[in-house]
């Protein structure tokens, strides 16, 4: 079973095309990246995926369940981490994860650990009590990615996790990603930094709505005869827009 | 509920009740602003009119017309401020406000009354506060109607010779606010007005906040199912919600010692009722609005509104126009007004008030499932 399989997958905000018949699948372990410049339809359809929005029309299944008909089944299997910090400030750094513990349904037995387990990743083993809006951003953000696997979900979509954080927060985040992969979690990651789309072990390229380019960063550079993915996203768009 | 679906809708109460814990000012606003409310309304508020000031124009100078004077003295409903020689100062005094009543004695008053001819006292009120002044109005006419039978009488009995006067009189006894002071039936209505002021207001954020920082994004992504979130969040301020109405209750008996006649575990419940769909609807207005400003604007007009004008509270539903009378049916301030009313001051219980009980019951249920219903809708 593939983790995600995305058939023909089309989003309309009335004239508007925002995903336009889009086909990928990931496999299961993938770290795959999604590139694109804003307004290209990479979070319409993060968001899809995620059963937070209906598709006009097309197939998505998610860890083999079909995200417009098996909705419930799809946010069990799953984290989210959207664009915007979403974390309670008001509340400290232990009740934020105590919280989400609770609604993603973490057995009781199991909340403790997973609570200190939460907290080493996000290297705030001494700041439970702290107020969750005190916390520097890349901490903020280590600390949402945590929440959002507390359940271990098999799936993980990170839509541009890494935005306003600082070059070594980025690296050290990008580590976290490397562990849940070799731990078996798909990744599902956006972004518009060109060296994150190295990282990823596949990627695709997304321009106004549909899928331009597909492929491991190797295939994409050699493709288009570049050495830098820089370069290649910049081509291809180019191409793209002379071919419109 | 299994134990998943119990779990989650308990990590959201006790969420919710961490926000209302940390936000201190609200917390502050939310426990003091009954007490405020009913002190204000309570005080400001009052229906009764006495002590009418008052000032005599008394051209005849008769111990006929003295007679007459001491009658207006001699109740509790008016304040004499002085005898003026002429109309202009009664003119000016009204003018300014300072005086309400004038009454004057024509100079022909004591002949009239010596020839058997009807004599005529002049009754000038000021009727810019039309309410106050038919009341007034009303004192002065039967102090001076009182006068003129007294003396129909005592010139019949000189004629016939007889000692006493045969005469209907009424003994009056009024029930159930007996001193008909009304502050007792401003005050429970205003614990209906006051519950749903607060409750509309502390909840229509919760869900528009949730909107405006994009955590509502993050929450739909989680397994916690619509129904869970609205009975975590209904459950957090419901506790406040009952600390606010034990709040009103208390200060309407101590304070303004208003009896409160029937079962105070009825009231009790009641409350709970009201306040159920109460906060229900406030949730609903967030999760239509989406927008803290705009919800906690219609919260204040859909909920202070109606409940003040259209509850019974002050304004009687039976003086309203038909159309507006059919209106009130959906208010739901109005079943608990008529509720509250009824528990003070008549001391009845469920079997008079269970229609009002039912029809709050149903609204609530309405209420919470339209906004269940509303926050199972996606983004966009």
């Amino acid at each position: 079973m593939k983790a995600v399989e995305v058939d023909n997958l089309t989003k309309r905000f009335g004239q508007f095309v925002a995903v336009d018949q889009v086909s990928l699948s990931v496999e299961q372990g993938e770290i795959f990246g999604f590139l694109g410049p804003n307004g290209a339809g990479k979070s319409t359809t993060i968001r899809i995926l995620c059963g937070l929005l209906s598709p006009t029309s097309g197939r998505a299944t998610v860890n083999g369940f079909d995200v417009a008909a098996q909705s419930e089944q799809v946010k069990q299997n799953i984290g989210y981490m959207s664009q915007k910090f979403s974390l309670y400030d008001d509340l400290a750094v232990e009740e934020n994860i105590e919280f989400f513990g609770g609604i993603y349904g973490v057995p009781a037995a199991e909340r403790e650990e997973r609570k200190r387990y939460v907290m080493r990743m996000a290297g705030l083993e001494d700041k439970g009590g702290m107020p969750t809006r005190l916390l520097p951003g890349g901490w903020k953000q280590r600390l949402a990615l945590g929440c959002a696997v507390l359940h271990r979900p098999p799936i993980l979509f990170l839509d541009e996790p890494t935005s306003g954080v600082d070059p070594i927060a980025r690296r050290e985040f990008w580590d976290l990603i490397y562990q849940f992969s070799e731990a078996g979690q798909t990744v599902f990651v956006t972004t518009h930094y060109m060296e994150e789309a190295e990282y990823c072990h596949r990627l695709a390229l997304m321009y106004r709505g549909k899928v331009i380019a597909l492929g491991t960063p190797q295939e994409l550079k050699r493709q288009a005869g570049l050495p830098s993915m820089e370069q290649v996203f910049v081509e291809m768009i180019e191409r793209e827009e002379a071919g419109a | 509920m299994n134990r998943n679906a119990w779990r989650r809708t308990a990590a959201v109460a006790r969420k919710e009740f961490l926000h209302i814990l940390r936000d201190t000012r609200s917390l502050v606003l939310a426990l003091a602003l009954p007490l405020v409310l009913l002190l204000f309304f309570g005080y400001a508020l009052s229906l009764d009119v006495d002590r009418i000031p008052t000032l005599v124009y008394d051209q005849d100078g008769s111990p006929q017309s003295r007679t007459l004077v001491e009658r207006f003295r001699g109740s509790r409903f008016f304040d004499i401020l002085g005898q003026v020689d002429g109309y202009g100062e009664i003119e000016r005094r009204i003018d300014r406000g300072e005086v309400l009543l004038g009454v004057v004695i024509g100079d022909d008053y004591s002949s009239d009354l010596a020839q058997v001819r009807p004599a005529q006292v002049q009754l000038l009120l000021d009727g810019s506060d039309s309410n106050t002044a038919s009341i007034a109005l009303g004192y002065a006419e039967s102090v001076v109607q009182l006068h003129g039978l007294e003396l129909l009488a005592e010139a019949r009995n000189l004629k016939a010779g007889r000692t006493r006067a045969a005469a209907v009189e009424p003994r009056l006894r009024v029930w159930y606010n007996e001193s008909l002071e009304s502050r007792n039936y401003i005050v429970p209505g205003l614990i209906a007005v006051i519950l749903m002021i607060i409750a509309s207001l502390l909840t229509s954020l919760t869900i528009a906040r949730e909107w405006e920082s994009g955590t509502m994004e993050q929450l739909l992504s989680t397994p916690v199912r619509p129904f869970e979130l609205a009975l975590g969040k209904l459950s957090a301020y419901f506790v406040l919600g009952l600390a606010d109405t034990l709040i009103a209750i208390g200060a309407g008996t101590l304070i303004f010692g208003v009896p409160l006649r029937g079962s105070l575990l009825f009231l009790f419940a009641t409350s709970c009722v009201f306040t159920f769909g109460a906060l229900s609807w406030g949730i609903l207005i967030s999760a239509v609005t989406r927008s803290q400003l705009l919800a906690s604007q219609v919260g204040m007009v859909t909920s202070f509104l109606p409940a003040f004008l259209l509850s019974g509270f002050v304004y009687a539903i039976e003086n309203m126009p038909a159309v507006i009378q059919v209106v009130t049916h959906i208010v739901p301030a109005r079943y608990f007004v008529a509720m509250l009313k009824g528990i003070f001051l008549k001391g009845v219980g469920p079997a008079v008030l269970w229609t009002e009980l039912f029809f709050l019951a149903v609204y609530g249920v309405v209420v919470f499932a339209a906004t269940t219903r509303k926050l199972r809708q996606k983004l966009a």
